[in-house]
């Protein structure tokens, strides 16, 4: 099949396109639908995470508190800075800048390693305190920040040990979710009751909540995995893509007329900070 | 009649075209690695089609099983469980490995390119990876009919699927999950073919009908499938860790999924049927010899039925608990689906009214389309009404429905496809008395397997019961003995098919006198399909090619200047 690159002084226009201009607006069209793909791909997760949060709202606010914001927060600066070196490696390739555009390739990487590292070091931790998704959760003593966050110790949960139907509507008042109070009706009969209605307000940490609503936590841990462990392979099947190109642009294949490759990378890696941007607050930054 | 062997461009202007090429794209290289590494969409296309012939084998002989097990009450020859195993993988094949990639992979592949005169898709390489991604998820079913079979059914509803089942969910959900992938590709690359490889002349109202089809099934290959992808990965990860999204005792909700699930699948229902659609209003044409009637109202049709088919997901869940108010949104959006399927059967119908139709195999499974999925769309108005619906739900009436429209509809589109682009795909024409035989056998099959599915289902035989009250005995059998009769039909089908590779007659560039322009490069086509595209116009002008006898096909008549069509 010799003949697949028909175009002799051209050697990266393919042959069934008509010339480059052409080859690279269906490029540019292809890699935009592969977008919107992949931003329906992550809406069913980002949808669980709303009815899902929809129904447990504190258990997201007070599990939450577990994620490290400072290191969130970083790597959100690493990501936003990789975006600007993809979109300039663009720019490079346009202007024909090899050796600039090779750095600017390099720096991407570097910072798509540097958010795996970070992400490597907060799961490691995750993963060491006992906050592993599903069923392999099991939290040790501590795992759950004691100071410093005096909010979180403030979500609490109800304890509740009468029939009394106001019992309810306390609960709701006080920020719980109407699935603990039941829970704890159901499970926890013989514990005292302090509260004026035959429940109390008591901190998720208190020894007093049944492990079963205690492990209503692992809730949030099993879609903080998901999201940030399906985001964390775009990001690695990014690293693989840049690789790629910078291997391309050593070999000084983009010149300003052939640059789609390096466009089309960098427009996937936009998509995958823009997921970020969105997943850092709505798993780190709730309240 | 004699090999022309001399370049296509050589004779382009004279009166007869070149009917044949001693080397084209089934022989320009050989070796099995020449077709395995093949960027050459007619090449990926052929591959396709011995792919989904042997999931059709598969799903089929699952199929044959289990009627064979209900030929009488009681149970024969399984047991309870071996039953779900055989309806599930019946279903999850047909669906997931035949029908999906049916027609736009093996038919769309071989014919897209071809009709815009362009020498191949816009991402040759990316074709190629759909294709294999196609077979590492066909490995997946396999492994999962090895390693423990499947007994949730193909819908793979939680909470059986995520907690209780004990067969090989994981596989399956991992193999429709790359399957989806493979899918997403495939209209990628066809949303980006139609858009930036027309030949000069082509505007989006000389499309013929079967790109806009393409294009309507692309748009929801490449929406809705995202979203099964990411439903089948948290089902995968609800099932192997627990993460309880779909699990109401770790706080989820098992309905959620069958949101998530028909999100996908009911669009999915239309990415089987489009397709067909698409292939049905070329074969009217062409046959009835006419130009097509209302090519507007079916090219619009086409991409409406795709927008709306967003919109009705929750008709699935009537019974589901989801709220009455949700119920009569959706049964209402639904109602609206019927008016741009009505649109194409009445313009289909006006197309053949005075046209000079003739009666050759593909003009045959037209037909037959058109009564089949007539049956099909308008039963399916008993089930968008809520009230009947609570009644029929899960029962064989439903069953009968959607078989109406997946078998009756796309199966037979698909099947009218292959006999009409069997002699630009392979070359030779097959024996037309024997598959018109073999066609209207399925046809007969198809109707005594199904019929009696509805009155069956509205007398109240649920669906997926490995048992059944003697009182349904009699229906029983005639479905069972109609799916016999199917299954020979469609081996018929097969047998014919393949006889003409090795004795039919050398087909020419153009058998059926269709105007489109697939039919201006000889059959085979050579590798790069077209030297130069061709000039497009009108793609229904019918009375641009007349009958040569000499040729033995259709060839341009000369000079001729289309005349202005509304």
């Amino acid at each position: 099949m010799s003949h697949d690159h028909g175009h002799g002084d051209k050697p990266f226009l393919a042959h069934h396109f008509e010339d480059e201009d052409h080859q690279f607006d269906s490029g540019k069209l292809g890699i935009w639908v592969f977008l919107v793909t992949e931003i329906l791909f992550f809406s069913g997760l980002f949808c669980a995470y709303a009815i899902y949060r929809s129904m447990h709202p504190e258990v997201f606010v007070f599990a939450s508190k577990a994620l490290d914001t400072k290191w969130g927060a970083i790597n959100t600066c690493v990501l936003l800075f990789s975006s600007l070196t993809a979109a300039w490696a663009v720019r490079n390739a346009q202007l024909g800048q090899k050796n600039r555009l090779v750095m600017n390739l390099a720096l991407t990487i570097a910072c798509a390693f540097g958010f795996m590292g970070i992400k490597y070091v907060e799961y490691t931790h995750k993963f060491h305190v006992g906050l592993k998704p599903g069923d392999l959760y099991a939290p040790v003593e501590g795992a759950y920040p004691e100071k410093g966050h005096g909010h979180a110790r403030a979500v609490t949960v109800a304890l509740d040990h009468s029939a009394d139907p106001e019992a309810h509507d306390v609960a709701h008042e006080a920020g719980a979710g109407e699935h603990p109070v039941q829970e704890a009706h159901a499970a926890a009969p013989e514990h005292a009751a302090d509260g004026e209605h035959g429940h109390t307000m008591v901190p998720w940490d208190d020894p007093r909540v049944p492990t079963e609503i205690k492990n209503r936590l692992k809730i949030f841990f099993g879609i903080y995995f998901c999201m940030t462990g399906l985001h964390g392979i775009h990001v690695l099947l990014g690293i693989v893509v840049f690789f790629w190109l910078l291997g391309r642009a050593i070999r000084g294949h983009f010149t300003p007329t052939y640059y789609g490759p390096v466009d089309f990378s960098a427009l996937y890696w936009h998509l995958v900070d823009l997921i970020w941007i969105y997943l850092f607050p709505l798993l780190y930054l709730i309240h | 009649m004699a090999q022309i062997d001399i370049p296509l461009s050589g004779r382009r202007a004279q009166d007869v075209p070149v009917q044949h090429l001693d080397t084209n794209y089934l022989n320009v290289s050989k070796g099995l690695l020449s077709w395995f590494l093949t960027l050459d969409h007619k090449r990926i296309g052929v591959m396709y089609l011995l792919g989904i012939t042997g999931a059709f084998a598969l799903g089929g002989l699952a199929a044959l099983g289990f009627r064979l097990e209900l030929f009488r009450p009681g149970m024969q020859y399984m047991t309870h469980e071996q039953y779900n195993q055989f309806f599930t993988v019946h279903g999850a094949v047909m669906v997931f490995l035949f029908i999906i990639p049916g027609i736009p992979a093996a038919l769309g592949n071989m014919v897209l390119p071809l009709m815009l005169g362009a020498k191949d898709v816009a991402f040759p390489r990316l074709n190629l990876g759909s294709f294999y991604l196609w077979m590492i998820g066909a490995f997946f079913f396999l492994w999962t009919l090895i390693g423990g079979g499947l007994d949730t059914g193909w819908t793979f509803y939680t909470p059986y699927s995520s907690t209780l089942s004990s067969t090989a969910v994981i596989q399956a959900t991992a193999g429709a999950f790359v399957l989806g992938f493979s899918s997403i590709f495939t209209g990628l690359n066809f949303i980006v073919t139609i858009h930036k490889m027309r030949p000069p002349g082509m505007t989006w109202h000389k499309l013929p009908l079967f790109l806009w089809g393409m294009y309507a099934t692309a748009v929801i290959q490449v929406l809705a499938t995202p979203v099964l992808g990411i439903t089948l990965l948290m089902l995968i990860m609800e099932r192997a860790l627990g993460i309880g999204i779909f699990d109401p005792a770790n706080g989820g909700d098992p309905v959620l999924f069958q949101h998530f699930f028909w999100f996908y699948s009911h669009p999915a229902v239309y990415i089987m049927i489009l397709p067909a659609m698409a292939i049905v209003s070329e074969l009217i044409a062409t046959f009835s010899r006419k130009h097509i009637f209302g090519y507007k109202m079916i090219a619009y049709s086409s991409v409406s039925i795709a927008l709306l088919s967003f919109l009705v997901w929750g008709h699935h869940m009537f019974v589901s608990g989801q709220s009455a108010l949700s119920g009569v949104i959706f049964s209402a959006i639904t109602f609206t689906i019927a008016i741009p399927s009505a649109i194409k059967v009445f313009n289909w119908l006006a197309t053949i009214y005075r046209g000079s139709v003739s009666l050759e195999t593909p003009m045959l499974y037209a037909l037959e389309f058109i009564w089949l999925f007539t049956i099909g769309g308008l039963t399916g108005l008993f089930l968008s009404v809520m009230s009947t619906d609570v009644v029929l739900h899960d029962t064989y009436f439903v069953v009968a429905h959607f078989h109406y429209v997946m078998v009756g509809g796309t199966l037979f589109a698909f099947l009218g496809g292959l006999h009409y682009w069997w002699p630009k795909m392979i070359g030779r024409m097959y024996d037309e008395g024997l598959s018109r035989l073999a066609s209207i056998t399925a046809f007969i099959g198809f109707n005594l397997a199904f019929f009696p599915q509805f009155i069956m289902g509205s007398k109240g035989m649920p669906r997926r019961y490995a048992d059944y009250k003697p009182d349904f005995t009699l229906y029983h059998q005639l479905s069972t003995i109609g799916t016999l009769v199917l299954g020979a039909g469609i081996l018929m089908i097969v047998y014919t098919l393949v006889k003409s590779i090795f004795s039919g007659k050398k087909a020419p560039a153009n058998p059926w006198g269709g105007a489109t322009m697939e039919w201006e490069c000889p059959s085979p086509p050579p590798h790069f399909n077209f030297e130069h595209p061709p000039h497009a116009s009108d793609p229904y002008d019918m009375e641009r090619v007349k009958w040569d006898e000499q040729v033995g096909g259709w060839v341009p008549v000369p000079g001729y200047q289309s005349r202005v069509h509304h």
